[in-house]
């Protein structure tokens, strides 16, 4: 549904949703209303109490089987079900009874009881339709898969982001979907979690009619009446499901997972391939052996964790949701990679953008860059058209005076960015936001020169932009509470989760990665081969190795990031930085030459075969980061250890699987790791001294 | 005090339907040949007009300007000055609406205000890509480089974008303008039923006006180059009835649509005029007003639920004027699409919308049937777009005229999200 715009649209709002019973009417349960409608069809109306989204939780399910068991007896024409929020059909299973679950046993037997209602569902004797508008994921789309017919509010998007969590569907999707539609490609939504919008589904056969909310009415009733065709199994469906050829196409799957999620730190893939393989013919056995599997996989560190990493990014959304005015105008001075880049991205999210460079031609590459954007995302040209006309170029930096908030993402000079903010500062709205991209200049330096430097902020983006979701946001000494509040509201406005962090050398991020990159050069510096030192770090599942990263970075920004840190926190013993000048003044810059550390063609490293690692590698790697970490934490750089967590799995990629830096760092155990630091310092130097943090954590 | 502002005649030629080819009459033809009765029956020379403003939506390339060029082959004299507006579905409208503003504040005396629209000409618009290639042809100059562009050359690029088509969707919402019929039917519960039997009912009315000769004097004939003649809007169907409605299938949103070729405005060819005068005017030229424009107003919506439009403008007329249902004789509310006009009407019956939206103590009412669009409408006559908010206007006037009526409104809906409404009072 698009969202109508003026008075009069806004008026009308509340009429657009296609609930077949007038409000009010009907059995009013607490998650769920239902009645009949004047042509004998019950409506089944899913709204979750006190919640914006639907969730499927053992409450709903209870409610849900009631209705169901009366239903039956009443023989209504047709049954339909859907969601009476705005938000969409459902967003899955409720995450939170899955959190701390360790009993297989236990979770068995919830399971059953739900599959029995979903069951029940099926095998309703009335026609069933699910009308779905927005997200139907996971849980939500099993429900809709137990239904007779799937109608699809043109916008509606279908998935099933169970392996993301580390797990699969549970409440029957894994066989009703790849009964449904062609085999390989409900497993493939299985196992990427990717999720599929309208024209995708329908093309699919997941749904069988796609139409828009004003005819959900008249589309309700050819389900029920007529009904809306019969699926049949293409040729493709047809050969997928020979016997033979399943256990080839498995072996294919097998390998592509492998290669995307390794299964020794994620066994979700391989349990679910395995489900199909064995069961694909008997979709009542493959329901069973989906429970049993479900509950084997949800005890396992990997889902627990997971699940940790999505209250995590709850927890980080949240703190978007700080309050103050929103952000409307946003103004950008710089438009090189990351000043362009942010421009582009606050304006794919809807926020009018104007953006500032003496070099017209950069901005012209930022228009670029965000047309380019919008192609990626498959916006459509009327969305595409919307976006580029709120990103407006501004060569003569006259918006300034308009904008709510101005980022400045200039040279990392000090002395550029003061004469900036002296020539600025005058012509700012008395309430706008002035906030810096710095990564490597103290805030409290910048702010000295301010006129009202309550108004700084730091809004530290990652590269690319457009992919990584995390935003640290910068306090200091002399920040306004409402300017720090409204920059983290701002990062939400604009889909980023926002990290906050006090102004100190690198922030979090930084500060952590740098110690990892300089071991990994302190390997190449005792004649490990690049692609080695990496390899040891996709061992302990991070998703890229060390010196790939330092390419992709650019070698002469972290050469600036690794002599700042060093300087200002007195590192006496870095490795690496002479390394990384020598790179530098070759002009061997990483990806953006053509040659790092590894040659690079087509944006990829060419890595040649690793061979083993020394002794104690990955270790060696990781456990820098981690002091680094604590040290953030004890130096209150961070407020709490999952802050230090999510940022550095949603800023950095930091294996997942694991909970975190110092979620991994308690379960391997305080003492352990002091331990092996202390034997690490004695082998090769100070720079592995365990922080003093450990203590308090170890508390 | 603005200075009173006078509807002395008008004129239009019979609505024309396009077939699916170019018709004989781009849009200053159709001007041109009702101007001239027009201008023949008032007893005044040619160049007394002060103005000529003409709304017309599609112009065709060797008619840039058509307002100048219909006073031009109207025998105007050079000395005319003539210019062209456009608001879409209100152009005609528009055009009367600025006469009215220039003669109130003194500017005019006498405008010959119209629309013209040749719907059956829009144009055939070639895609980008097969402009681009033949842009590529152009400026090829060496050999190797013209048999590189002609490469590119693909089949598709002969295959045209209708014109039409791309002009009846909304850019900014994409929505066709059917489509956004559709939107107003489902919030106002408008069935497909209603919408048929509400297209009937505008093909009998304008039957029995033409049957009746009640339309004698606002048209007049066309005459082609080859001697064919057009005396009559031809999109009318007598013989219409719901039954046969119902089997048309959704012409914009099958197969659930409730809009469909049968309940939707005919795509026509047409123009029409209307002289409009000040009170010196009259007295120079000894002519005599058939009526008075009162007052006018424009509002803009939601693209979207640009249906809507003439609950807003029409509502404000209204309230200006302390008027309800009871002080409005006559309505003329131009049919884009039988399920938009049921939209409107049920509209001022809602209590919510009149309260939240039109700011009313509680519904407007029910306008009553006879009381609505007497000699049929846009469903049956067909919408030149252009033409169609000038054709209403003078409409009202006879229609009033003819029913010894004395107030009415004629309002619009217009394409991208606006309407138009004005109150005339005969004299």
């Amino acid at each position: 549904m698009r969202p109508l715009s003026d008075h009069v649209a806004a008026a009308l709002e509340p009429r657009q949703i296609e609930l077949g019973l007038p409000p009010g009417a009907g059995q009013e349960l607490r998650h769920w209303r239902y009645g009949r409608d004047d042509r004998g069809v019950v409506w089944l109306l899913f709204d979750k109490e006190g919640a914006a989204v639907n969730t499927i939780d053992e409450a709903v399910l209870r409610e849900l089987d009631d209705i169901l068991r009366r239903v039956a007896s009443e023989r209504p024409a047709g049954l339909v079900l859907r969601s009476a929020k705005r938000s969409g059909f459902c967003a899955g299973a409720d995450v939170a009874q899955f959190a701390g679950a360790q009993d297989p046993d236990a979770v068995e037997q919830r399971l059953r009881q739900g599959h029995v209602v979903v069951d029940r569902l099926a095998e309703m004797e009335v026609p069933t339709v699910a009308v779905v508008h927005g997200h139907c994921l996971g849980g939500g789309l099993e429900l809709a898969l137990a239904c007779r017919y799937r109608i699809a509010v043109d916008g509606a998007s279908f998935g099933f982001p169970e392996i993301l969590l580390g797990l699969h569907p549970g409440l029957g999707g894994t066989a009703r979907s790849v009964q449904l539609i062609e085999p390989v490609e409900a497993m493939t939504m299985m196992l990427t979690g990717r999720t599929v919008h309208t024209a995708k589904a329908k093309a699919l056969g997941l749904v069988d009619a796609v139409t828009e909310e004003r005819h959900v009415a008249a589309a309700v009733r050819t389900a029920v009446t007529e009904g809306l065709g019969d699926r049949r199994d293409g040729l493709k469906a047809k050969a997928e499901r020979l016997p033979a050829l399943r256990e080839v196409i498995a072996r294919r799957m097998r390998r592509e997972a492998a290669r995307r999620a390794p299964p020794e730190f994620y066994p979700a893939p391989a349990a679910l391939i395995d489900l199909w393989v064995e069961h694909a013919e008997r979709p009542a056995a493959m329901r069973r052996e989906e429970v049993a599997s479900f509950a084997r996989l949800l005890a396992t560190p990997t889902a627990q964790n997971l699940i940790r990493v999505f209250f995590l990014r709850e927890k980080m959304k949240a703190l978007g949701k700080a309050g103050g005015r929103p952000v409307r105008h946003v103004h950008v001075i710089g438009a090189g990679a990351m000043g362009g880049d942010i421009a582009g991205w606050c304006a794919l999210k809807g926020l009018r953008v104007t953006l500032s460079d003496m070099k017209t031609e950069a901005i012209g590459g930022a228009v670029r860059r965000t047309a380019e954007l919008c192609r990626q995302r498959h916006l459509s040209r009327a969305d595409t058209r919307d976006v580029m006309d709120r990103l407006a170029a501004d060569p003569h930096n006259r918006a300034v005076g308009q904008a709510d908030l101005v980022i400045e993402a200039v040279p990392e000079k000090l002395d550029i960015k003061r004469s900036l903010y002296e020539s600025i500062e005058p012509k700012l709205k008395p309430q706008a936001l002035l906030a810096t991209n710095t990564s490597s200049i103290g805030l409290d330096d910048l702010a000295a020169g301010l006129r009202n430097p309550g108004r700084l902020v730091g809004l530290h983006f990652f590269n690319p932009v457009s992919r990584m979701d995390l935003v640290e946001v910068v306090r200091h000494r002399e920040i306004f509470e409402a300017t720090f509040t409204r920059a983290r509201t701002f990062v939400g406005q604009i889909d980023k989760l926002a990290a906050p962090v006090a102004s100190a050398p690198g922030f979090l991020v930084n500060r952590a990665l740098m110690p990892y990159l300089a071991e990994a050069m302190a390997m190449l510096d005792e004649g490990v081969g690049p692609a080695t030192v990496d390899a040891a770090a996709e061992t302990f599942g991070m998703p890229m190795g060390p010196v790939e990263v330092a390419d992709r970075v650019g070698l002469d920004i972290c050469l600036d990031v690794a002599e700042m840190l060093s300087a200002k926190l007195g590192l006496r013993d870095m490795p690496g930085l002479d390394r990384l000048r020598r790179k530098v003044e070759a002009k061997e810059l990483g990806m953006k030459t053509g040659k790092g550390f590894y040659p690079w063609s087509g944006g990829k490293p060419k890595k040649g075969a690793a061979g083993t690692p020394p002794e104690a590698a990955a270790d060696r790697l990781i456990l820098p980061l981690l002091n680094a970490c604590v040290a953030c934490l004890r130096e209150g750089v961070v407020a709490d250890e999952d802050i230090v967590d999510g940022a550095m799995i949603f800023g950095t990629g930091f294996a997942p699987f694991t909970g975190g830096p110092l979620y991994y760092a308690r379960k391997r155990g305080i003492e352990e790791i002091v331990r092996m630091l202390t034997g690490f310092e004695q082998q090769w130097g100070p720079r592995f001294a365990p922080d003093e943090g450990w203590v308090a954590l170890a508390e | 005090m603005a200075r009173p502002v006078y509807i002395v005649d008008g004129a239009r030629t019979p609505f024309i339907k396009a077939r699916g080819k170019p018709g004989p009459f781009t849009p200053v033809d159709l001007a041109v040949q009702c101007g001239r009765s027009l201008l023949d029956r008032l007893d005044m020379p040619r160049d007394a007009f002060d103005e000529v403003i003409l709304g017309c939506v599609n112009v065709i390339a060797d008619e840039m300007n058509p307002a100048r060029v219909a006073a031009l082959r109207l025998g105007m004299g050079e000395a005319m000055r003539a210019f062209t507006v456009q608001i879409n579905c209100g152009s005609g409208m528009q055009s009367i609406d600025t006469a009215f503003r220039y003669i109130q504040a003194g500017n005019a005396d006498l405008v010959l205000a119209g629309g013209a629209e040749s719907l059956s000409h829009a144009p055939l618009v070639f895609r980008r890509e097969a402009a681009e290639w033949y842009g590529a042809m152009a400026t090829a100059r060496s050999l190797p480089a013209r048999l590189k562009a002609l490469a590119g050359f693909r089949p598709r690029f002969f295959k045209p974008v209708i014109g039409l088509e791309r002009g009846l969707t909304d850019p900014v919402v994409e929505l066709n303008m059917g489509q956004t019929a559709e939107v107003l039917a489902h919030l106002f519960g408008v069935s497909r039923e209603a919408a048929d039997g509400y297209a009937v009912e505008s093909h009998h009315r304008l039957a029995r006006a033409q049957e009746q000769g009640w339309l004698d004097g606002e048209v007049e004939p066309l005459i082609t180059r080859d001697g064919r003649s057009f005396e009559r809007d031809d999109g009318v169907r007598p013989d219409s009835s719901v039954e046969k409605l119902a089997k048309l299938r959704p012409a914009f949103e099958p197969p659930w649509g409730k809009v469909t070729a049968g309940n939707s405005s005919q795509i026509t060819d047409g123009a029409s005029w209307v002289v409009l005068a000040s009170e010196e005017a009259l007295e120079d030229h000894k002519l005599t007003p058939r009526a008075v424009i009162v007052d006018s107003e424009w509002s803009a919506l939601d693209p979207s639920i640009m249906g809507l439009g003439p609950t807003l403008c029409s509502t404000a007329i209204l309230k200006r004027h302390g008027y309800g249902l009871a002080e409005i004789d006559l309505w003329e509310l131009n049919e884009a699409f039988a399920a938009q006009v049921l939209a409107c009407l049920a509209a001022w019956n809602d209590p919510g919308y009149c309260t939240t939206v039109l700011g009313l103590d509680g519904p407007l009412g029910r306008i009553e049937r006879d009381r609505l669009n007497p000699d049929g409408g846009a469903v049956s006559l067909g919408h030149p777009v252009g033409a169609s908010g000038n054709r209403i206007v003078l409409h009202l006037v006879n229609a009033l005229h003819r029913m010894d009526l004395h107030r009415g409104i004629a309002t619009e809906c217009i394409g991208g999200g606006q309407g138009g409404a004005m109150l005339i009072e005969t004299i």
